[in-house]
């Protein structure tokens, strides 16, 4: 007996800057059987099987990457971690919102990792180095957890409008996640000069608590806790 | 760091505190208003006259007038610069709400010191 299948919808934002002169959303029709489900990167693979002048990023296949970071539906998130059935259908595909777009849903991250850039995303401390390792007390390594785990998949500055209208001067959620990353990290010794950076009223305080970024993060993260935390710190700093 | 030659205070944390701190002042202003709506049994034009003819409710009106400017303007501030791009254009945009808080602020000044 042949087995039960079952037809997925999508449209998908296609646009070729060699060819096109705008955008479009292209209708696209997958069959599989009818009680396999995948992850949505597997189905845009076999979109991409189809037709392979579809353009989009992936790696890692396991939301460690974060290079697959897509708008799906109208919401930010990894393909490859969100489910084909959760999602409605048509499944609506278009590249992170906000930044310029290379070619389908592949967008120039140039400005995002200028950001991350900003906040000098490495430990400083120029104290000699101890034989073995700088030592960490597990309440101060406690205070990162929370912080080092993004990936950059760039899913929360994306969906944030404040990076949208300023994203040469608003750091962005992952940037300032970064940015108290280090700030909290008990074995950095440049706190005082990570603050005097960020005092101005664009790179941080351009944040007006919209909290999408914590909405879309796909590793469940929380960056607005986080610039709540470096406004405290510029607050103590400046008093 | 970015620059800023416009803003309030020209520093983010000042910005942000001046912000806050007006918000209290208007809230608290709000609540002695309604308060003073709420608590009087005949509310006509001589109630009014004489609650701001008290030299604490002209000056707190005053500091609230003052907290409605400095709210204003971060404000203002920071939608112009999220959503008007030419720089001409906006700077042209900040000069019009600086006036106009100006003169909403000597209004003020005339109304509350005319009773």
């Amino acid at each position: 007996m042949s087995e039960a299948m079952r037809t997925v919808k999508f449209k998908i934002y296609r646009f070729n800057p060699e060819v096109d002169i705008k955008p479009s959303m292209k209708d696209y029709e997958l069959t599989i059987p009818d009680k396999q489900d995948m992850m949505l990167l597997e189905a845009i693979l076999r979109i991409k099987a189809l037709d392979d002048s579809l353009a989009f990023r992936r790696s890692c296949r396991e939301g460690v990457c974060g290079s697959d970071g897509m708008n799906i539906n109208g919401r930010n998130g990894l393909a490859c971690v969100t489910l084909l059935s959760s999602l409605k259908q048509p499944i609506e595909l278009r590249p992170l919102p906000g930044l310029p777009v290379i070619r389908d849903l592949v967008v120039d991250m140039k400005v995002f990792f200028e950001q991350y850039a900003k906040v000098k995303p490495y430990l400083i401390n120029n104290d000699p180095p101890p034989a073995k390792e700088r030592l960490q007390s597990p309440a101060e390594r406690k205070k990162l957890d929370g912080l080092y785990e993004c990936i950059l998949c760039a899913c929360c500055s994306t969906s944030c409008p404040s990076f949208w209208w300023n994203p040469e001067k608003f750091i962005g959620p992952a940037g300032l996640l970064q940015a108290y990353r280090f700030i909290a990290d008990s074995r950095d010794t440049a706190k005082v000069e990570r603050l005097e950076g960020l005092t101005d009223p664009f790179s941080v305080f351009r944040c007006r608590g919209v909290m999408n970024c914590v909405e879309v993060c796909p590793k469940g993260l929380n960056p607005t806790r986080a610039i709540g935390h470096i406004r405290s710190e510029l607050l103590a700093e400046g008093n | 760091m970015v620059k800023s030659a416009t803003s309030l205070t020209g520093n983010g944390v000042r910005d942000w505190l001046w912000q806050r701190v007006s918000a209290v002042i208007l809230a608290v202003y709000t609540l002695f208003i309604l308060g003073f709506i709420w608590l009087t049994p005949q509310l006509d034009y001589v109630a009014w006259f004489q609650f701001f003819q008290g030299i604490w409710v002209k000056l707190f009106t005053l500091l609230a007038a003052l907290s409605l400017l400095t709210h204003t303007w971060v404000g203002m501030w920071t939608i112009l610069t999220d959503y008007v791009k030419s720089t001409r254009l906006r700077l042209t945009f900040e000069i019009l709400v600086i006036i106009a808080l100006f003169l909403y602020f000597l209004v003020a000044i005339a109304i509350v010191w005319s009773v």
